[in-house]
């Protein structure tokens, strides 16, 4: 009678997987004080789900009654998660060492998250949303403190964690609305539903509530006050992995959600022009409050909210947007995993970043030049400068806009991003046309190397961005496919 | 059941407010924290009350694992903040800035 | 009629215990408050025909949840904090704002309730979400979900111990 399931956990396996090592980890780390070969394990397990995912990427699939995706747009927004995890996993380990917080645990909770991401990302029902929500939320609230000795990331942490568990509070009332106003738990039946019962009130105050969540996670304006404290509290590169892979779970989730709602829009709430609205407001505020910004990593999370808010303009412009709001994902996913990955290297005073300044690094580019030309690059594309990948993100979302009737919105957009190359370019400036002397602190008291692993992470950022920017083709039409083909529309109406 | 469907959602909304009206208002992480478990519980109410609705089981077992997800939020929630005691001799959140970006 | 009785005495026990919680000086009043909101919530759980969802309410939150609540709160001997007393512009909106969630909320809710999806019987609808079936329901369609939960609870205790440990090696 349920023979099914070993079929469907063959479906999702690299998420069982995933969560299994995580699992498999604790138990290795509490039986053996050898932590080096936990790192391995990780990033081996990661690097196998990717494998697998790719190889799925033409089926479209779905496991456990439909309570869970799988192949497809599943397994893009998967691959473009697992890269995140891997990225952040290889830099943690040289800059968890330097800390002194390598633990192995830490490395379980990452993987545990990457698991709840995926979960998110691949949700078929409202259950598996808020399962997978959480778990992703859950493990981050820990990494965020994981320096417990130190009182700002203390601080950042319980901030995250208790707007993180209000805004849960408000998806879950949003749940429980929309399944009363449908009379379901699965996404895929809503449409038909919505259909019979018309849109009441219950759905449209589910979709309000479930909204707010979803732009909390992804730190959309309003919502956004936690991101730059915890950016800056938490340890770089998990920063970078907060900034990555949890916002393109919750923007996969976003569309797979969306997909049910925007189709109806026509009458009732309007979300295509909720989600516009916020769309601009989270660019104009998110690069404005960066311009001010001295201290690189709050500079890079108010960056971050602007990326959200170009992504958003994507998700506003519907169906047309959702390939280039995947395709931005995959370049901001690149670009922000090396940023970060910079920024850790050059936190060789053990202070984490958080007072680190533009001015403190300055002349870091010639002493350095490997990182120095690696952050140009995440800055030009950051930036949106061609050939780099990020320009092609902003096109294909900016184009989608228009096309969806929604020019003003391009139009800010394009403003906006006009602003923000003036804080990008000034990291370049004092990068590398600053002299050291004009720093408060002079670099050149302080000695480091840069770890193998890190350069060999960031030298494939950068390849990666100049490769997406060269042949952007390639991932649109395996990410427009998701939208186009008959399963794909059933999948997403 | 037809009055009741009602009377409950209405409870589950009142009981939703106090929550958030107690994440506004207090400045005790702690007893913000117990409005948000108010405001679950709220949720978890009208889950059940819809679920009962309809004859439908998955209500039900959404509400479960909310449950098991607010003993896990519970242990690290408490945990981040004994954390926080410990480097700071406070809970109150006015010296965190809660609402602050 | 027994059953608006029992409602309306557990919705007015809840709610009292909802407004402690939210006026109590102390902290360990106010989780004794919110106690007594989630025992009459469980009691209403029970009225609505879910046993089991009352009974694990009982154990895991009054039980469990909010027993580590007390624990924390003894452990970090805190002293009772600045109540509601004294106003200031950020408790009007907070306030405002709470009003009109609530004001939206009760709107949605006495709106339109009959396009709803069909109702069914109460004896029906207790036999449907029996333990039974939920159980039956938690280990084949959502199997993988309460295999996800599983794990997040051992990330949980051990994300708890990093955080909280005194000396961690």
């Amino acid at each position: 009678m349920y023979d099914f399931l070993l079929p469907d956990m063959g479906a999702t396996a690299p998420i069982l997987l995933v969560a299994l090592i995580g699992v498999v980890l604790v138990v290795v780390d509490s039986f053996s004080n050898d932590s080096a070969s936990i790192p391995w394990l990780s990033g081996a397990v990661l690097v196998a789900a990717i494998t697998i995912e790719l190889a799925r990427v033409g089926v479209t699939d779905s496991a456990f009654m439909g309570h869970v995706m799988s192949g497809g747009f599943a397994s893009f927004v998967n691959v473009v998660i697992l890269l995140g995890a891997l990225g952040s996993v290889i830099l943690s380990v040289p800059y968890l060492s330097r800390t002194g917080h390598n633990f192995g645990e830490v490395h379980a909770l990452i993987l545990i998250a990457t698991a709840g991401m995926m979960v998110l990302a691949n949700a078929g029902s409202l259950i598996t949303l808020f399962v997978g929500l959480e778990t992703m939320s859950i493990c981050l609230y820990v990494l965020t403190g994981l320096v417990r000795d130190n009182e700002r990331a203390n601080e950042s942490a319980l901030k995250y964690f208790l707007l993180g568990a209000f805004s849960t509070g408000f998806f879950l009332y949003g749940i429980a609305l929309l399944y009363g106003a449908t009379g379901t738990m699965m996404l895929s039946d809503m449409p038909a539903a919505l259909v019979e019962t018309g849109r009441t009130g219950f759905f449209a105050g589910g979709v309000a509530l479930l909204l707010i969540g979803f732009f909390f996670k992804v730190s959309a304006v309003p919502f956004h006050m936690w991101t730059p404290d915890v950016y800056q509290g938490a340890p770089t590169t998990l920063a970078g992995f907060m900034s990555t892979a949890s916002k393109t779970a919750a923007f996969a989730a976003l569309i797979l959600v969306l997909g049910r709602i925007l189709p109806l829009d026509d009458v009732g709430l309007d979300t295509r022009h909720v989600l516009a609205i916020v769309a601009a407001i989270t660019m104009v505020v998110g690069n404005v409050l960066a311009l001010a910004q001295r201290n690189i990593k709050r500079m890079l999370a108010y960056s971050s909210i602007a990326h959200a808010g170009y992504i958003l303009t994507g998700l506003a412009a519907g169906a047309l947007g959702y390939a280039g709001a995947l395709y931005y994902l995959l370049a901001y996913t690149v670009m922000n995993i090396g940023a970060f990955g910079v920024m850790s290297v050059l936190e060789w005073d053990g202070k984490q970043g958080a007072e680190q300044t533009i001015d403190s690094l300055a002349g870091i580019g010639s002493r350095k030049p490997l990182l120095g030309v690696a952050m140009g690059v995440f800055m030009f594309a950051l930036s949106g400068f061609p050939p780099l990948a990020g320009f092609f993100g902003k096109y294909f979302v900016f184009a989608a806009a228009v096309d969806a009737g929604l020019t003003w919105l391009a139009l800010i957009g394009v403003l906006a991003s006009v602003v923000s190359a003036y804080y990008y370019l000034r990291v370049l400036v004092a990068f590398w046309m600053k002299k050291p002397e004009d720093a408060h602190v002079s670099v050149q008291s302080a000695a480091f190397d840069v770890p193998l692993f890190s350069k060999v992470v960031l030298v494939a950022c950068v390849a990666a961005l100049i490769a997406l920017g060269i042949v952007p083709g390639f991932i649109t039409e395996a990410a427009g496919a998701f939208f186009v083909t008959p399963e794909a529309t059933a999948l997403l109406p | 059941m037809e009055l009741a469907l009602n009377w409950y959602l209405s409870l589950s909304a009142v009981l939703f407010v106090i929550g958030v009206l107690g994440v506004l208002l207090r400045r005790n992480a702690i007893v913000i924290f117990l409005s948000i478990e108010l405001m679950l519980n709220a949720a978890n109410l009208a889950l059940v009350a819809f679920s009962q609705t309809f004859g439908d089981v998955n209500g039900q077992v959404l509400v479960f694992f909310v449950m098991s997800v607010a003993a896990a939020e519970v242990a690290v929630g408490l945990a981040i903040i004994i954390a926080l005691f410990r480097n700071k001799e406070t809970v109150n959140v006015n010296e965190i800035n809660l609402f602050r970006g | 009629m027994l059953e608006t009785f029992l409602f309306f005495l557990f919705a007015i026990v809840a709610v009292v215990g909802a407004l402690g919680m939210l006026i109590a000086r102390n902290p360990v009043s106010s989780a004794l408050w919110m106690i007594m909101t989630l025992f009459s919530i469980a009691c209403l759980y029970i009225t609505l025909n879910a046993e089991f969802i009352g009974v694990i309410q009982v154990l895991v939150y009054a039980g469990a949840i909010m027993v580590l609540f007390l624990f924390v709160i003894m452990l970090l001997n805190l002293e009772s904090m600045p109540s509601l007393g004294d106003l200031d512009w950020r408790k009007v909106v907070a306030f405002a704002l709470g009003i009109a969630v609530l004001a939206q909320l009760l709107v949605v809710i006495s709106l339109k309730l009959d396009v709803m999806p069909e109702p069914v019987a109460i004896a029906e609808a207790a036999d449907a979400t029996s333990a039974t079936n939920i159980g039956i329901a938690l280990l084949t369609e959502h199997s993988f979900s309460l295999e996800i939960i599983g794990v997040l609870l051992l990330a949980a205790t051990v994300g708890a111990v990093m955080l909280a440990k005194k000396r961690f090696v």
